[in-house]
């Protein structure tokens, strides 16, 4: 089980959390005015990367708030967390 | 060598001494007609039906370790084919059509055996559900039958029918069609037809590169054995999917999660069929060893460390043990993940890429094993034609553009 480090309760098991994908996914700003190609990446195309992977996680049986992640996806070990909203860490390109 | 049963009751007397390797080791060739990037069971039935189908034999199948050793070494070997949509209706059931005769076809005993899937309805959800799938079926030709609890007890004798359960058996669909087969054996039967029809097997040759031509098109693959030329290239990378895609670029709509299975200590024969539960969420069957082979549900996160958290193997367990409580003091020996591509609407990907030449086969998710001959058989079709099989035609990949999804995610007998 991970050990999942909250920004704003600390680290807590994973069972109290729900995975909520890949971070930074910017939504179109007009989904009326983008290209097909655009809104397909949006809504299906991810990194999925053997490597460092920013992530969102919902603290669900905790603060309730939503918080983002890094996490390297061959080792699953974390290297930090941080409030949503806030730019994201640089992930290498991984493998 | 040709197995029969002279050749069976000759090792008998000689030790089983005398058989040799099954498949020539090959070395890699300057260049090929096309080149299949994965040897698992996909990969390995995709060369073998290029070379008796089609007639291509040029034909290469590189393996980063050996034969069958990712995720057709993995999976529960569960084989059916009562799925909701039309599409995938016509893919499984053309595979289970493949099973039915491939241990002749193969000249080697895949051990495929037919011995009924049961999926569980414990709720007047599960009924309506269930019901609606058996209907469909029906209507596309596929053997799904409804029974009632009654029947369920009867079928199934070692069920925990108790009306005081927490979540009591009402009835279940069953497709006796379906059963299991053994994995290593598809892996290695394939494998070996496909050879003795001048398939290059090349093990232990990592791809680390897709080579394009001036035009885009591609020219072949760099590997940790030098570059290796091909006018196609099949990738049938399951779990690594997004990473070989990306060697060209091409960015899919997959995201890779650990899948985790058990298997108890051998013992007698106890459970004649597959038993499949998506309520409480657990699949359970016996191998021919005697281990309870067990499925749990996909993990929450992507990940490819083959291992995933142990609480989702622990809420497998307890699924077995509310159907079958006297497995409770049974003891678990081996615990593994292995890393399966899901795409949005957990259905696969079959077919022409963006780049010239190259042609994926990815995104079986939880459920590729099934469908082994018939992803085979319908992805030489699309490689040696260059137009995709016509049951391959709706899992196009253009289809995340499009929006004609084939959305099983809802309908999945088991949700993953």
């Amino acid at each position: 089980m991970l050990l999942i480090d909250c920004p704003f309760c600390g680290q807590r098991p994973e069972i109290e959390f729900r995975y909520a994908g890949e971070a930074h996914v910017l939504r179109p700003i007009d989904p009326r005015e983008c290209e097909d190609e655009e809104w397909a990446a949006y809504l299906y195309r991810r990194r999925n990367p053997a490597g460092d992977h920013a992530e969102r996680w919902h603290h669900v049986h905790g603060c309730r708030r939503f918080f983002n992640a890094r996490r390297h996806t061959v080792t699953d070990l974390f290297s930090g967390s941080y409030p949503a909203g806030t730019p994201g860490p640089e992930c290498e390109a991984g493998q | 060598m040709r197995f029969s049963a002279l050749t069976l009751l000759r090792s008998a007397f000689d030790g089983q001494s005398r058989y040799p390797h099954q498949w020539r080791k090959a070395d890699p060739r300057p260049s090929y007609d096309v080149i299949v990037i994965g040897g698992g069971g996909h990969g390995l039935a995709t060369a073998y039906y290029l070379a008796k189908e089609y007639g291509v034999t040029n034909v290469a199948v590189i393996e980063k370790g050996w034969i069958g050793g990712g995720n057709t070494g993995r999976n529960t070997t569960i084989i059916r084919s009562n799925y909701l949509f039309d599409e995938s209706a016509a893919l499984y059931d053309h595979a289970l059509t493949l099973w039915r005769g491939l241990s002749q076809e193969l000249n080697y005993n895949v051990m495929f055996s037919p011995r009924g899937v049961l999926m569980l309805a414990h709720t007047v959800h599960d009924v309506q559900s269930i019901k609606r799938h058996v209907h469909a079926n029906r209507l596309n030709g596929v053997d799904n039958a409804w029974l009632t609890r009654a029947q369920v007890a009867a079928f199934c004798p070692g069920l925990n029918m108790s009306p005081e359960a927490r979540h009591p058996i009402v009835g279940a669909a069953l497709q006796r069609s379906g059963g299991t087969a053994r994995h290593d054996a598809v892996a290695w039967g394939f494998a070996r037809a496909a050879s003795a029809r001048g398939v290059d097997i090349i093990e232990n040759c990592e791809v680390v590169g897709i080579r394009r031509r001036i035009d885009g098109a591609v020219a072949g693959v760099e590997t940790s054995r030098g570059f290796i030329g091909a006018r196609k290239i099949g990738v049938v990378t399951a779990g690594r999917s997004s990473q070989v895609m990306a060697m060209a670029d091409v960015r899919l709509p997959i995201e890779s999660y650990p899948l985790q299975a058990l298997v108890s200590e051998p013992t007698k024969p106890v459970l004649d069929c597959v038993v499949m539960s998506n309520t409480v969420h657990g699949y359970v069957s016996q191998s021919d060893k005697g281990e309870l082979v067990i499925g749990a549900g996909s993990d929450a996160y992507v990940s490819y460390s083959q291992a995933g958290s142990a609480h989702v193997a622990a809420e497998a367990i307890g699924a077995v043990c509310e159907l079958f409580p006297q497995f409770a003091r049974m003891r678990m020996l081996r615990n593994w993940g292995g890393i399966v591509d899901l795409t949005p609407d957990r259905s696969p990907i079959i077919g022409k890429t963006p780049v010239p030449g190259l042609y994926a086969n990815c995104g079986w998710g939880t459920g590729g094993f099934k469908a082994t001959p018939g992803s085979g058989h319908i992805f030489a079709h699309t490689l040696a034609t260059g137009d995709p099989h016509p049951i391959a035609a709706p899992f196009s990949l253009d289809r995340f553009l499009t929006g004609r999804l084939i959305n099983e995610a809802a309908a999945a007998a088991v949700a993953h």
